[in-house]
């Protein structure tokens, strides 16, 4: 998706090539497109009456994960892992509900910025701990999981709080035609207005660095501690905003949390993005979680229970990264 | 970037008294480096000497124990890579610092390098084909150099290092980026330049700082014939540390007709670089191997410790076929293994006794409990007779090089050898340990083991062994017996001299241009080898590349 | 040359917190054990005359079926590895024998409890060994697995499930001699076999091996493959056995029992001194790190705070523990 077109003078790559050699660069995120369409394919073969609310009903149960999915993607492509993000989504998702219960709709503009610097905050005091503790990401994180999900308890033992109307609004509903949810034209605009330019940046370019390579990084020139920061920090705004996406689809704010970290690291690795660091992008995890979701919609009108859905999730994720590291050793031997 | 030094001293950067040690080994002891404006500065030593941890710690990569640091006469510290650069102190790695997942556009904006004069100076360097689109992982190994060499001139450091820069190149490129240094002489920037081949030196260099065990031996003029005083400076007293082995047990060996060889490869052949390996083993001997860096020589002793399995040929042990699927079934066909990368070989946190014992209880039987008795007797034999220092028992990884090597030995020893495999073992441990390595390793041969020794140190040859097999392009192509193998005879043979070679640099060439990184590595080795051959091998007595450690974590 | 290599100590500052790394590093038990003491008098402090023989029992209660808990995770992270699938195989195995105990009887029911366990255990196993698969992605993918499977089978078997076996209720809940609680004639064969297997067992040391260095491992003969299917099994197994004892302790059938017990019991194996980057710890420092959280919790609960407080306190512990480890074994 980096450097589409060829540079002037300094190849004579002919279009056909450059074509071929993006299809390769993206083929994994074209299968999961074709997996997508198939998907709908069979679900509107199924369940013919799947349309409008269908699409609408996908859209906002997808929001909150893809959000976790784009957060988790970010650290992992950083070469790291954050498995407190059901716990931030948790925290702000109650710190925005109580915010906002029986205030005025002015005022939810001014909690949902607060969340979003909440979740810069949480992310920032993960990656400084990673960073300056030197213990592994998985125990830190694992740990914070802890830590964010007692502090969630602590803002409201119980489900409760208020939403703003706008904020419910923002997610509910369809723009333009009724075939274009609201909620995936929020998740685009997000991803597209956040992360897009980021990552034509020069930080955005560090964060692949350090995760492909962190020692090349290092003599780069790339400031190794401060990228990571950076990453966790960029999780946090995410992480922040599927909490609010909760909060916005909910209406309350729940101080438990989902199983947003497990089936966030699970698209991630679905979506194409190497858990070594380094390689992928946001829009395969996306697709990812729309396909992990459809599977689930479809397993409910074959009328199959849905803890085999979640079972059959679980098989999909343990397959998934068994076939990938397959073709890693492989690929070693040869 | 205007003034030449305006100090007293005149010189762009001095460095002294810098000191760096890596828990228990010493990789810099007292260095010093001084390099004039418009110089081209060779930085020399042999395997370890601390050449490559000297040019870390000129560009902020790693931060010196002691000693201070001086550019263009004003002191400072350099915290990082990216302060050196700003600084005008740019460095070419060993493995180039480019991102894999990044494509050469995307590395150059990572550097802050202007477009423009890197395509100049690719172009300079003869590769102006190259497509910037191109993910970095995809271009070959010695392209990837040129381009690092490329971003760094783009930049106009005041002092560019370029460490081994030539060593994986082939000859075409070589030749560019000697010119391309070479036009840098006279004018105001420096550059510090490490490699092996004295050919080179002679050609670019004004001036040689030599580096031994850590420490500034010498500083020398390159002129016509200064390369004997450099090749004495790396060696010093190395040489006459140990006393040449008496050769009586060398060529006196009695070998009957029908004693079957210990270990016997036909034809072995293993990756991209291993073509046709066949040689003989007998038990009783020492049997060197030489080779210049990348041979195959590795991919030898992988094939025969199990890690990797050959792609073609024949391996007989006792005169049986053997195929080795996993090291556990080489270890039972007696072949055991040792490597120069004791960070292979160790379970660094864990005791000297439990590193020793290990082999002991890697099969499925042993999994139960331990007989303690019978471990700490064979445990402590081992430990006796390698006269292992196990003050710091607790964590191996406290123990000094030299200690730690012996462990990996005890391992074995201590279990009874019947074949034992080291490759380049006394690589970068002091000469004591070094000499009583060489004792062993004469005494288990004498008891009947069977010795097969990889070694970078030609010396060692009529040091230790028997006979010495040489390996060029993947190909047994010469057998020495040791009365024979002094230096220059090893050398010769080690770069395949004969009439008949031929100069494959056209075939080098292409492997850059369209071939993968592999095949280019190995073209850019063979041709390598015939450069250096121009010059001759009796000046060339450093041993053959070899590659420090990078141990600078970010 | 040969020899330690040390720095002479010039100053007597520098001495003094050398010698403190020391033993951290060489004796982590001892620091351990000072801080359970200071645990141990502050509660008392708080509620005098707390401590006595029924607090301890209560303490133990409390304490065994995490420490065996703790057990999976301190031999999986001596390999390098975690196991967070524990807390829904014990779950899982808690609730088989639960539901299945009317039907079929106890024995037969822990039996097909431990088979359940055991394949899942294999899968990881072979996951992680053979397929190379991270453990925390393999152990959190074989939860879901685990978790999903036995929701199903409690939607399947809601009517015919009955309240706690008696048995499997004293053995997790009840007390002898005042003080004891039966759970230790469970625990105590179980940890003796853990902690001398690990010292004195060819396979103990193979876990410190295949953890510290696989490579080498790999070159002195070691098929890490078969050390790693046969410890997630073992965890597996052990997981399931702390399955039944929390539903004895809690008296509950539920297929989500024990899963807030999965963090507990990686903080108590990083408290004890078990790096999770493998080769170096111990099963004698996990216990003593469960013990420190039981009272730790008990501190709390005592002092009115709610579960929140725990579970903040517990995270902040993990990472100041695990940073003071990493302090204390980076220097050399």
């Amino acid at each position: 998706m980096s450097a589409t077109a060829a540079p002037v003078g300094a190849v004579r790559a002919r279009p056909a090539d450059a074509l071929a050699s993006w299809l390769r660069r993206n083929s994994w995120m074209l299968g999961l497109v074709v997996l997508l369409a198939a998907l709908l394919v069979f679900t509107k073969f199924i369940q013919p009456r799947y349309g409008v609310t269908g699409v609408q009903g996908l859209a906002i149960s997808v929001l909150p994960l893809a959000l976790a999915a784009v957060a988790q993607a970010i650290v992992v492509m950083s070469g790291g892992i954050d498995l407190s993000i059901g716990s931030i989504m948790a925290l702000v998702n109650v710190v925005g509900a109580v915010l906002m219960a029986n205030q005025s709709e002015q005022f939810g503009v001014v909690a949902v910025l607060a969340c979003l610097v909440l979740g810069l905050v949480l992310g920032a005091i993960n990656g400084s701990l990673i960073v300056f503790t030197r213990v592994p990401d998985i125990v830190v994180t694992l740990a914070m999981s802890f830590v964010w999900a007692g502090c969630a308890l602590l803002v409201i033992a119980t489900p409760g709080g208020g939403s703003a109307k706008w904020l419910m609004e923002l997610v509910s509903g369809s723009f333009g035609s009724e075939w274009v949810p609201k909620a995936a034209v929020a998740l685009i605009l997000v991803v597209a207005v956040v992360w897009l330019p980021v990552r034509r940046t020069r930080f955005g370019l560090s964060l692949y660095a350090i995760g492909s390579n962190r020692l090349a990084a290092f003599r780069s020139g790339v400031a190794v501690g401060r990228t990571r920061i950076l990453a966790y920090m960029l999780m946090g705004f995410f992480a922040a905003l599927a909490g609010l996406s909760v909060t916005a689809s909910t209406g309350i704010g729940t101080p438990v949390p989902g199983p947003y970290t497990l089936m966030s690291v699970a698209a991630v690795v679905l979506g194409g993005v190497s858990l070594a660091g380094g390689r992928g992008g946001v829009f395969g995890p996306i697709v990812a979680v729309v396909i992990l979701q459809i599977i689930r919609t479809d397993m409910t009108f074959l009328s199959i229970d849905s803890n085999l859905a979640t079972v059959f999730q679980g098989v999909i994720l343990i397959g998934v990264v068994m076939i990938g590291s397959l073709i890693q050793i492989r690929r070693g031997r040869a | 970037m205007t003034s030449i030094a305006s100090t007293a001293t005149g010189l762009l950067l001095e460095a002294s008294g810098i000191s760096k040690t890596y828990g228990a080994v010493v990789a810099l002891k007292d260095a010093s480096l001084a390099v004039r404006p418009g110089e081209v500065h060779a930085l020399m030593g042999a395997n370890g000497a601390g050449k490559s941890t000297l040019v870390k710690i000129l560009t902020g990569a790693v931060r010196p124990d002691g000693g201070t640091i001086a550019v263009r006469g004003r002191e400072r510290t350099v915290h990082s890579p990216a302060e050196a650069r700003h600084g005008g102190l740019v460095s070419v790695y060993q493995e180039p610092a480019l991102i894999p997942d990044l494509d050469i556009r995307s590395n150059l904006r990572l550097t802050e390098t202007p477009i423009e004069p890197f395509r100049h100076w690719l172009a300079q360097l003869g590769l102006e084909g190259l497509d910037l689109s191109s993910m970095a992982r995809h271009v070959p190994l010695a392209s990837l150099r040129i381009v690092d060499l490329a971003r760094a001139l783009a930049s106009e450091p005041d002092v560019l290092m370029l460490d081994e820069m030539t060593a994986a190149l082939p000859a075409n490129l070589t030749e560019r980026v000697l010119e391309v240094v070479g036009r840098r002489r006279g004018g105001d920037s420096s550059v510090i330049f490490i490699s092996h081949r004295l050919i080179e030196i002679a050609a670019v260099c004004d001036r040689a700082t030599v580096l031994r065990e850590g420490e500034t031996v010498g500083v020398v003029d390159v002129t016509e014939g200064s390369e004997q005083q450099i090749v004495e400076h790396m060696l010093g007293e190395a040489a006459s540390g140990i006393a040449a082995r008496t050769g009586a047990a060398g060529a006196a060996r009695a070998r009957v007709a029908d004693v079957k060889p210990r270990v016997a490869a036909r034809s072995l052949a293993s990756g991209a670089r291993l073509h046709d390996a066949s040689f003989e083993l007998f038990a009783g001997e020492v049997l060197g191997v030489v080779a210049l860096e990348g041979q195959g020589q590795d991919e030898l002793f992988d094939v025969l410790a199990g890690s990797e399995r050959p792609s073609g040929g024949e391996l007989l042990v006792d005169g049986n076929a053997a195929s080795f699927r996993h090291p556990a079934d080489a270890i039972r066909a007696g072949l055991v293994y040792i490597a120069a990368d004791r960070a292979e070989a160790l379970l660094m946190q864990r005791s000297v006794r439990e590193n020793i014992a290990l082999p002991f209880i890697t099969r499925l039987r042993a999994w139960g409990l331990i007989d303690a008795g019978e471990e700490n007797r064979k445990v402590d034999t081992a430990i006796a007779t390698l006269q292992i220092d196990t003050r710091a028992h607790g964590e191996v990884r406290r123990l000094s090089g030299g200690n730690q090597q012996k462990v990996t030995i005890a391992r074995w020893v201590a279990g009874g050898v019947k074949t034992m495999l080291c490759f380049d073992p006394t690589r970068g441990i002091d000469i004591r340990t070094k000499s009583q390595i060489y004792v062993l390793l004469r005494d288990l041969a004498e008891a009947g083991a069977a010795v097969l020794l990889y070694t970078s140190e030609l010396k060692e040859v009529q040091l230790v062994c028997d006979r010495a097999i040489v390996i060029f392009g993947g190909r047994v192509v010469a057998e020495i017996a040791a009365a024979d193998a002094d230096e220059p005879t090893l050398l010769r043979a080690a770069y395949n001299l004969r009439a008949d070679v031929e100069m494959p640099e056209v075939v080098a060439a292409e492997a850059v241009a369209t071939g993968t990184a592999a095949d280019a590595a190995v073209a850019a080795s063979i041709a390598a080898a015939a450069t250096s051959a121009v010059g001759g091998p009796s000046s060339a007595s450093a041993p053959p590349a070899g590659g420090d450690a990078p141990e600078d974590a970010p | 040359m040969s020899g330690i290599a040390t720095t002479g100590p010039s100053r007597n500052r520098w001495l003094t917190a050398a010698a403190w790394r020391s033993l951290f590093r060489d004796r982590p038990m001892i620091p351990l054990l000072a801080l359970l003491l200071v645990l141990v008098i502050v509660s008392d402090i708080v509620r005098p005359g707390v401590v006595g023989t029924e607090w301890v029992g209560i303490m133990l209660r409390a304490a065994v079926p995490l420490a065996i808990l703790a057990a999976c995770q301190t031999l999986t992270m001596l390999t390098g590895g975690i196991d967070l699938s524990v807390g829904a195989v014990a779950s899982m195995a808690g609730f088989v024998v639960i539901s299945l105990v009317l039907s079929i009887g106890l024995p037969a029911a822990i039996v097909v409890a431990l088979i359940c366990a055991l394949i899942a255990g294999l899968v990881n196993g072979i996951g992680v060994g053979v397929f190379k698969v991270h453990p925390l992605i393999m152990t959190l993918g074989m939860s879901l697995v685990v978790l999903g499977a036995a929701n199903f089978w409690q939607i399947q078997t809601v009517q015919t499930s009955s309240g706690v076996p008696p048995a499997i209720r004293t053995l997790g809940s009840d007390v002898f001699a005042e003080v004891l609680p039966y759970s230790l004639i469970v625990f105590i064969p179980l940890a003796i076999v853990i902690l001398v297997g690990l010292r004195r067992t060819g396979y103990g040391r193979l876990l410190y091996a295949v953890g510290d260095n696989p490579v080498a491992a790999r070159l002195s003969g070691a098929r890490s493959w078969q050390v790693l299917v046969v410890l997630y099994i073992i965890s597996a197994l052990l997981a399931a056995i702390a399955g039944f004892l929390y539903a004895g302790y809690t008296n509950v059938a539920s297929v989500s029992l024990v899963d807030s017990a999965v963090l507990p019991s990686v903080a108590a194996a990083v408290i004890g001194g078990t790096s999770i980057m493998g080769g170096r710890g111990g099963f004698g420092g996990t216990i003593v790190g469960v013990l420190i959280l039981t009272v730790i919790s008990s501190l709390l609960t005592s002092l009115g705070y709610p579960e929140a407080v725990r579970q903040v306190l517990f995270g902040a512990i993990i990472v100041a523990v695990a940073a003071a480890y990493t302090r204390v074994t980076d220097q050399t």
